[in-house]
């Protein structure tokens, strides 16, 4: 493809290549988001492909591999367009009966269809399931419009038209305008406004400056930019044009986790795809504008999500953060003018640039304008990648887009936000999805991790596991974190291990509170919500560990102890041989028993069970 | 060894920022930082052997050992944690009687976890070379470690 050399050439590509998909040819899509990818959709797609090929199907059908449709529980997906049918959980085995009746012959194949488990009925179509009803689909549903490694794919839909406007006549300051009015807030966790930021940059002084996406998507438990990187890498690309464009920047980098191997290698394509069509380098679409972006692979490092310290490690660095009195909007990568934003802000740019501020700011509440991207898993039926409006109520997602707890037990909380975050209780599901309210209850948005959790999880456990792994994160530079949550893991240990007693309740919120006072970057700053939440939310998950020392939930190994049921165990031995510690005595069809002396309280035997025998007390 | 080292710096000597992009390539090329790697590595793009030595032991992409023939990761993310992630790491350091981060003396298996892997719908997960094992137990780990084991033995394994 030669370069798109002016805006009107592109208008033209962009029209041909709508045109040109908009016959009535089958499109079947085959999701091939981080969890299809797990379930081997690409085995599925292999033999689709060989199936719709040997049966001379190459003009009629085609096949589309895209990135995340967001409903990994049921993958692997393959959705059939026009008519919108959609088949889960999808095996190789299975194509043959899907291209001979539905491709060839229009017919269902019924046992394919997803069963919504509140009726019991099979559902035929995508849009009726009510995983995706009660979504906003904005920016997650492109992925499923578009294979991530087509150039063709991304302009037939609309693609790099916003980059068009911008530089056909808006001026910097308009299209920070633009941003400002639309009311966009940084995703990544901050939800700082993305226009300050903006402006803040322009203003600053230097002939060097640079944009950063931060794709160093570090939070356990949160997988939406990976979704976006893989599934829609030039929506990334070209709100970074366009941010480089507003602030004056020539130079950009997308700092991507080194675990994402996939997204490494889409926004390498990427890039080299738009260098090839003109939409980097020199001259773009002949508006004089010069931009390149690299991709800078990340080491695994939760603090380089911190602005400072992510930019010290694109420097070559150990990934330490700054204080932060002197910003990165003016003294940022090689101490010039920076401007970092996360993947899902970026990727928000060209729509709220093509379809204007107003239509944005129409979705959301008063301050959390827009949709959010959020990673809904734990103890939910149904996982995945969700989009919602700002202002839905959790209530929302994790019932109606969730479909409520698994195995019929009963949801408890809600931890949003990732370390930093924190637990919400199931009492205050009305709250909506929103930067602010989330943050005066104690949590926040975050990124837009959102882990459920029942009656089976411990809450004291979950901060014990929040503080481990901040402590191995924290990069030690100052007190207040490397001490701080060293210390106030040591206490919940204590409590966990039965050792608590009251007055630490008290030294957890004193020692919780200076942490986040005084700790010198975001990461220390929040790293005692989880703590502090918990306290918050559950006080009588500590009393009982404290008090009584007992774990409700059957978590802390120190609390408790596994027996055999004598009236359900039939002695099938499966316990038997799953224990790794050999603790588990009987003969064939007689009652098992444990020794406890060698128990080590692992809990496999418990998940080796076929009868639920295994009791924990 | 030197040859592939050569490659990976070209085009980068004497740039002290490409420190982690050139550590990233030689830990894939090679599986681990040497000590003779990061000496190259040092004098190659004019970084000291300390700092060199510093951000391959900050990060966690870099390890300083080599791996065994097959590299377990076992996610424990908060996901994969209430979903069970702990019984699975007892069962793959138990059954291979190995700590955290250690390979097997025969240099077959080694047992790392990961703070998430990014597929937290399916969890808990499983690494096994590269491949994703979703919604693992600790029985279907066993069963497929040694499965492995067994391949290995009869030597049609490939790692």
């Amino acid at each position: 493809m030669p370069k798109i050399a002016s805006i009107d050439e592109l208008k033209t590509i962009g029209e041909q290549l709508t045109a040109a998909r908009s016959d009535d040819a089958i499109l079947m899509t085959v999701c091939g988001g981080p969890g299809c990818q797990a379930t081997r959709c690409h085995d599925v797609a292999a033999e689709l492909r060989k199936e719709l090929d040997s049966n001379g199907f190459n003009g009629s059908a085609r096949l589309r591999v895209t990135g995340c449709h967001g409903f990994c529980e049921q993958g692997p997906i393959v959705v059939i367009d026009p008519s919108n049918i959609f088949y889960g959980q999808v095996k190789p085995a299975d194509v043959k009966e899907i291209v001979d009746r539905t491709v060839r012959n229009g017919e269902v194949v019924e046992r394919l269809l997803y069963t919504d488990p509140s009726t019991g009925k099979t559902v035929l179509t995508e849009d009726k399931i009510p995983f995706y009803k009660a979504q906003t689909p904005t920016l997650l549903s492109q992925n499923r419009r578009l294979d991530p490694w087509s150039m063709e794919d991304y302009l037939a839909i609309g693609g790099y038209t916003a980059l068009a406007k911008v530089l056909s006549g808006m001026s910097p300051e308009e299209v920070i305008s633009q941003i400002k009015a639309s009311g966009l807030r940084g995703r990544g966790g901050g939800g700082f406004p993305t226009a300050t930021k903006w402006a803040a940059c322009r203003a600053a002084h230097g002939e060097e400056k640079y944009v950063i996406c931060n794709a160093d998507e570090g939070d356990p438990g949160a997988f939406m930019d990976r979704g976006i990187l893989e599934g829609n890498p030039h929506a990334i690309l070209e709100g970074m044009i366009i941010g480089a464009w507003a602030i004056g920047a020539n130079k950009g980098y997308i700092y991507v986790r080194n675990e994402y191997p996939l997204a490494v290698e889409h926004a390498k394509e990427a890039i080299s795809q738009a260098r090839e069509y003109g939409f980097l380098g020199e001259d773009i679409l002949g508006s004089g504008m010069n931009m390149d972006i690299q991709v800078a692979r990340g080491g695994g490092a939760f603090v380089c999500g911190e602005s400072t310290a992510l930019m010290a490690s694109l420097e070559g660095k150990v990934g330490e953060p700054r204080p932060k009195d002197v910003h990165t909007v003016e003294h940022g990568l090689w101490n010039r003018p920076t401007t970092l934003n996360n993947v899902e802000t970026w990727a928000n740019v060209p729509a709220i640039i093509n379809n204007g501020a107003a239509w944005f700011s129409g979705m959301g509440t008063d301050n959390s304008k827009g949709t959010k991207i959020l990673a809904l898993t734990g103890e939910v039926k149904n996982t995945g990648l969700v989009e919602v409006a700002f202002g839905t109520s959790l209530r929302t997602v994790v019932e109606q887009i969730g479909g409520g707890g698994r195995d019929g037990r009963t949801t408890k909380a809600v931890q949003t936000g990732g370390p930093s975050g924190g637990c919400l209780p199931a009492s205050m599901f009305d709250l909506p999805v929103d930067f602010d309210v989330l943050w005066e209850k104690g949590s926040m948005i975050g990124s837009g991790g959102l882990v459920v959790m029942d009656e089976k999880t411990c809450m004291v456990d979950v901060a014990k596991y929040f503080l481990k792994f901040l402590q191995d994160e924290s990069c030690g530079k100052c007190v207040p974190c490397r001490i701080g949550v060293d210390r106030l893991l040591e206490i919940v240990t204590d409590i966990t291990e039965g050792r608590g007693s009251s007055e630490q309740v008290e030294l957890l919120k004193e020692l919780g509170e200076t942490v986040a006072e005084t700790a010198l970057c975001g990461l220390g700053k929040t790293a005692p919500n989880p703590v502090l939440s918990t306290l918050r939310y559950f006080p009588e998950e500590y009393e009982a560990h404290i008090s009584e020392g007992r774990c409700p939930a059957g978590v802390c190994t120190e609390l408790i102890e596994y027996s055999i049921d004598a009236v359900t165990c039939n002695g099938c031995g499966a316990c038997l041989k799953a224990c790794p510690s050999e603790a588990i005595q009987g003969r064939k069809n007689k009652l098992h028993t444990i020794n406890l002396e060698l128990c080590t309280k692992c809990g496999i035997c418990l998940t080796s069970c076929n009868d639920n025998a295994i009791v924990v007390q | 060894m030197s040859s592939s080292l050569d490659t990976i710096l070209e085009g980068r000597r004497s740039q002290p920022h490409q420190l982690i992009e050139v550590l990233q390539d030689v830990q894939q090329e090679h599986g681990y930082l040497s000590r003779e790697a990061m000496d190259t590595v040092s004098e190659g793009l004019g970084v000291p052997v300390m700092e060199v030595y510093r951000v391959a032991n900050f990060y966690t992409a870099f390890t300083l050992e080599p791996m065994g023939k097959y590299v377990i990761t076992l996610c424990k993310g908060t996901a994969c944690h209430v979903r069970g992630a702990n019984p699975l790491i007892t069962q793959a350091l138990g059954l291979l009687e190995v700590e955290e981060d250690q390979t097997t003396e025969d240099g077959l298996f080694t047992v790392q976890t990961v703070n998430c892997i990014g597929t937290c719908a399916l969890a808990p997960v499983v690494v096994l070379n590269g491949v994703y094992h979703p919604l693992m137990t600790p029985a279907k780990l066993r069963a497929l470690i040694n499965r492995v084991r067994r391949e290995e033995e009869e030597g049609t394994g490939h790692a």
